[in-house]
């Protein structure tokens, strides 16, 4: 049976079609659902896309924290849900205090459009556990407002819980230790600034956003089982 | 009442601001070396309706801690004036 995956749409997304295509490919139904639903039964994780959600104003991710389907989000994360937010949905996921620190305005104020090289450092995360520590993959970045940064506290928690699941090889932004994404404590929520869904076939110039797609998805099944196993005992 | 409330945020001691760095040197290029420590914020104004001051002002402080400031990034000041009756 095929999970569900619910593809949050805020007014201002524009990734949603392609993870979309991409979770679609790798097996499971992915439904794009829009931001003043408040019910998520039946979905088995959930993805908040890229885009500029509320047209960013104030700071990013900051209304659309409190768009109606968040609440729904929040309560699937806090009951060990698997949610991946990519880029602007990684700034969304912070604002709500899903997961740690805060993403600014790039160092040198500069917009950054192009791919970089990033190095999975943990597989504590739905988007790394079944990628081999240590992998490099080329993913394309598009943001001004990716510079990672939280308090020295902050930083030296998510060192030490394996909470850095991706790294630059070559810093674009300015972020903090170099991270490209987190995941929270439990290790069921990540965040990445890089598009893996812009990374999906070589027709694009790359398709190594696969295994990291792949693996969330398999995290997402991974999860349901788990769950059925649980009920049925 | 009506209130007029300015908030004013600006990020935190000792977190990078890029903004306000390219500016300092856009300064420094302009002939202004000595103007250093240039932080960017925003200033946030509205009319508030409440029943006396001390409401007021604790209505504005839970919006700057859900909404209008990033605590994790920013601070914020509080400025509220009773508006002039129109």
């Amino acid at each position: 049976m095929s999970v569900n995956i619910a593809i949050i749409r805020f007014p201002g997304s524009n990734c949603e079609f392609d993870i979309e295509e991409a979770i679609g490919k790798l097996g499971a139904n992915a439904h794009i659902v829009w931001h003043q639903e408040h019910d998520l039964s039946g979905f088995d994780g959930v993805i908040i896309p890229g885009g500029f959600a509320h047209g960013d104003y104030l700071r990013c991710g900051a209304i659309a924290r409190f768009s109606p389907v968040m609440d729904a989000v929040t309560r699937l994360a806090r009951s060990g849900g698997p949610v991946l937010g990519i880029c602007n949905g990684f700034q969304v996921l912070t604002e709500a205090g899903l997961l740690p620190g805060a993403l600014m305005r790039n160092a040198g104020l500069r917009f950054v459009c192009e791919t970089v090289e990033v190095e999975v450092t943990s597989n504590h995360s739905p988007l790394t556990s079944q990628v081999a520590l240590g992998t490099r993959l080329r993913l394309p970045v598009n943001h001004g407002e990716g510079n990672f940064t939280c308090d020295e506290a902050t930083l030296a928690e998510i060192e030490s819980g394996g909470q850095v699941v991706l790294r630059y090889v070559d810093n674009p932004n300015g972020s903090l230790n170099d991270i490209a994404g987190i995941s929270n404590r439990e290790g069921n929520v990540v965040g990445l600034m890089p598009h893996p869904e812009r990374a999906f076939d070589l027709v694009v110039g790359s398709d190594d956003g696969v295994p990291l797609l792949a693996s969330f998805v398999r995290f997402v099944e991974e999860h349901v089982a788990s769950h059925v196993a649980v009920g049925r005992a | 009442m009506n209130f007029d409330v300015s908030v004013l945020v600006r990020g935190v001691e000792g977190i990078a601001d890029p903004e306000g760095r390219t500016i300092e040197r856009a300064l420094g290029v302009l002939g202004f070396p000595g103007a250093s420590a240039v932080r960017v914020g925003k200033i946030i104004n509205f009319s508030l309706a409440a029943d006396d001051l001390a409401s007021a002002r604790s209505e504005v402080v839970e919006m700057c801690d859900r909404l209008l400031a990033n605590p994790v990034i920013e601070r914020y000041d509080i400025t509220i004036n009773t508006a002039p009756a129109s």
